[in-house]
């Protein structure tokens, strides 16, 4: 059952690892729990979750398979045996431990569905960890016999209310995007180096120097840490993309708010990238410059943000004059465009604001995922994206950052 | 493993007021011996907590305010080489001995302390990202050597240690893992009537329900690009009972809209919202199940 706590927090994408569940049971030995639900689900999610963003799945995970146990602590229940003497419990066996490090995916699933069948049983009982309140020892606002002034009227509520409540929904971060959250993604957009004039005092070295000097002080000067990275957008606007306003705008103002980037240039496009580039969204071609000609500006340096849902007629992407917007009419094969632009630069992601499930139902989106690493326009997406533009590049070249 | 008649146990002091998650995780993080980092929205109490802590567990704090220039080393000791630079120039203080010149940090002060303190590091996110991975190690050993000197400081007992994060930066990986973590919600409207009450003993509280019943009914806005916070609360009842609103005034209207929303963007949705006659809840049942247990 405690693993099914493990593994279902796994499942879900939390992060937690032999480290965080060994401080659990660490807490669990120490007797931190009280003996109570309510205590065990503050303590398991003070030492298993490290992120607000989690604090949601973690309620749905505990939800799930302490379902039904509030209510009977006093029952001969498998955890509040445990509850009342934690140390018989093996905490991991070797066997276990070496399961857990090594998550088999079959292993994972088998338990996953193990969990599903058990929970299916679990629910003809029904709803008995309604009506449960009364059990914490917390008066509302009132003087606990310990001491503790608690306010509110949310702690005389039940572990199990607590956890189906899902309070904590918006601080997910695979659905929800907000600016402050983006801004926090883009952070990572960086590249360090020192370049240009020499004006900052390097007191270490100048510490160095002067002793060489005997004693006659020599300032050393070395150029400031500065950000390296130069950001190329291209964005999808109109048609299918207007759904989307929301979040691309979020994305926009973070981006155009992030100062920290060296150099940040955008361009438009509708449905796909052909000859010409629109310089505003409103694709005016007297605005508009050849799409040869950014190619030829931005040097391979510029990390390329593409942001698009990338559903178009196969026709826009396969064939010449593929565009749809006969102002645009372009020769050159819309998926030409988009293997020079990988060609050219080092770095280049595509940002999909669809569902994932729905990528590999549209074609266009198919082929452009052979293209370009395709990212969800979520912040995990941004931040995956990011990491892709900046990060460590997977590479058997032996070559590791560029 | 300590005896649990070793343990310091937190239960909170008259002052604070402090939910019950929280002194579990503070008792987590006691026990456990591992740092406890608190994530929150701003003006949620964070930097307080550790005072009270402190206070609580009648134990000296030390803080260490994080700027975004603040480097690891700085938390541990700096050797002032400058000032024996200018010595050894001058002739003045005994430069031959480096130890005048090393000045703990405020780690470093903890360290040496005879007694356990809390050490509290105020808003690590303000600092580089890879800060926090610098006083990593330090923090897991409780030790540290002095390069210079080669003397070692080591705690004699463990600091609790308590890390606050606006969350302006994301985290390192290795980092949490080795923490406690606590998220400080943003208060429930029976908590934020105390909070208010501290700030405007004398407001009416019939009006006092309008004004939070609207204030959450902002909050919960989806579109809503900057959530309102508890110290724009503040300032908008102040500017209500300035002009003397009354409630009736509230009803399908949020006067001053300008002290709860500082978006242009927010702003005018809500312009729109109420232009097209679009209704506002006056009632705590209109705001949904959260808000009526």
């Amino acid at each position: 059952m405690f693993l099914d706590l493990f593994y279902g927090l796994r499942d879900e994408g939390v992060p937690v690892a032999v480290q965080e569940w060994q401080m659990f049971m660490t807490s669990l030995e120490k007797g931190l729990h009280d003996s109570n639900l309510l205590a065990f689900y503050n303590v398991a999610k003070a030492t298993l979750i490290k992120s607000e963003a989690y604090y949601d799945a973690f309620d749905r995970v505990f939800a799930r398979i302490f379902h039904g146990v509030e209510g009977e602590l006093s029952a001969n229940d498998q955890l509040s045996e445990w509850l009342s003497d934690p140390k018989t419990f093996d905490g991991l066996t070797d066997d276990q431990r070496k399961m857990i490090e090594e998550l088999d995916a079959d292993e994972l699933m088998r338990r996953y569905l193990e969990t599903l069948e058990e929970q299916d049983e679990r629910h003809d009982g029904g709803g008995r960890w309604v009506g449960t309140g009364g059990h914490s020892p917390f008066g509302n606002g009132g003087q606990h016999p310990t001491g503790i002034r608690v306010g509110g009227h949310s702690q005389n509520r039940s572990a199990m209310k607590v956890a189906e409540d899902r309070r904590f929904q918006e601080y997910r971060t695979d659905s929800t995007l907000d600016i402050r959250n983006v801004r926090l993604a883009l952070k990572r957009l960086r590249h360090l180096t020192r370049e240009g004039p020499g004006d900052e005092l390097d007191l270490d070295e100048t510490v160095e120097e002067t002793c060489r000097n005997a004693g006659e002080i020599e300032f050393v000067y070395r150029s400031e840490r500065r950000n390296n990275v130069r950001l190329l957008l291209l964005m999808d606007v109109g048609g299918t993309m207007e759904p989307y306003y929301e979040p691309v705008s979020r994305l926009l103002t973070a981006l155009h708010e992030e100062r920290q980037l060296r150099d940040f240039k955008s361009y438009y496009f509708h449905n796909c990238v052909y000859d010409r580039l629109g310089t505003t969204a409103d694709l005016y071609i007297k605005d508009a410059i050849p799409t040869g000609d950014i190619l030829r500006r931005f040097d391979e340096r510029w990390k390329v943000l593409i942001v698009g849902d990338a559903a178009m007629h196969p026709g826009e992407l396969m064939n010449p004059r593929g565009n749809i917007n006969p102002r645009f009419e372009s020769e050159t094969r819309g998926i030409d465009w988009l293997m020079r632009i990988r060609e050219h630069f080092n770095r280049v992601v595509w940002l999909n604001p669809d569902p994932q499930s729905d990528w590999d139902r549209t074609r266009t989106a198919k082929a452009i995922r052979e293209i370009f690493p395709m990212y969800s326009l979520s912040l995990d997406g941004i931040k995956g994206a990011v990491t892709s533009l900046v990060g460590a590049r997977p590479s058997a070249a032996g070559i590791t950052r560029h | 493993m300590a005896e649990e008649s070793d343990f310091y146990r937190f239960t909170g002091t008259e002052g604070y007021i402090v939910s019950r998650p929280l002194v579990e995780a503070v008792n987590c993080a006691i026990a456990l011996e591992r740092p406890l980092l608190v994530k929150g929205e701003p003006g949620t109490g964070k930097t307080l907590l550790a005072h009270h802590i402190a206070e609580g567990l009648g134990l000296r704090m030390e803080s260490w305010h994080i700027k975004s220039t603040s480097k690891a080393m700085e938390g541990l000791y700096v050797y002032d080489t400058l000032q024996r630079l200018n010595d050894a120039r001058f002739g003045e203080g005994d430069v031959s001995d480096i130890r005048s010149y090393i000045k703990l940090g405020p780690v470093g002060r903890v360290f040496s302390a005879p007694k356990r303190q809390v050490l509290l590091i105020d808003e690590v996110d303000k600092a580089d990202l890879e800060f926090p991975n610098d006083i990593l190690r330090e923090l897991d050993e409780m030790r540290f050597t002095v390069m210079e000197t080669g003397d070692e400081v080591a705690a004699k007992e463990r600091p609790l240690v308590i890390i606050t994060s606006n969350n302006e930066k994301e985290l390192p990986d290795a980092f949490l893992r080795r923490c406690v973590f606590h998220f400080i919600e943003f208060p429930e409207p029976d908590m934020m009537r105390k909070i208010v009450e501290v700030h405007h003993p004398n407001v009416d509280t019939t009006l006092l329900d309008q004004v939070l019943i609207k204030f959450y009914w902002l909050r919960g806005q989806p579109d809503l690009r900057k959530k309102p916070s508890t110290s724009e609360l503040i300032d908008w009842i102040a500017a209500l009972l300035r002009s003397g609103v009354s409630e009736e005034k509230l009803e399908n209207h949020i006067p001053f809209l300008g002290s709860l929303l500082k978006n242009e963007q927010d702003t005018s949705a809500l312009a729109d919202f109420e232009e097209r006659g679009g209704g506002m809840p006056s009632n705590w049942s209109d705001l949904g199940p959260r808000y009526n247990q």
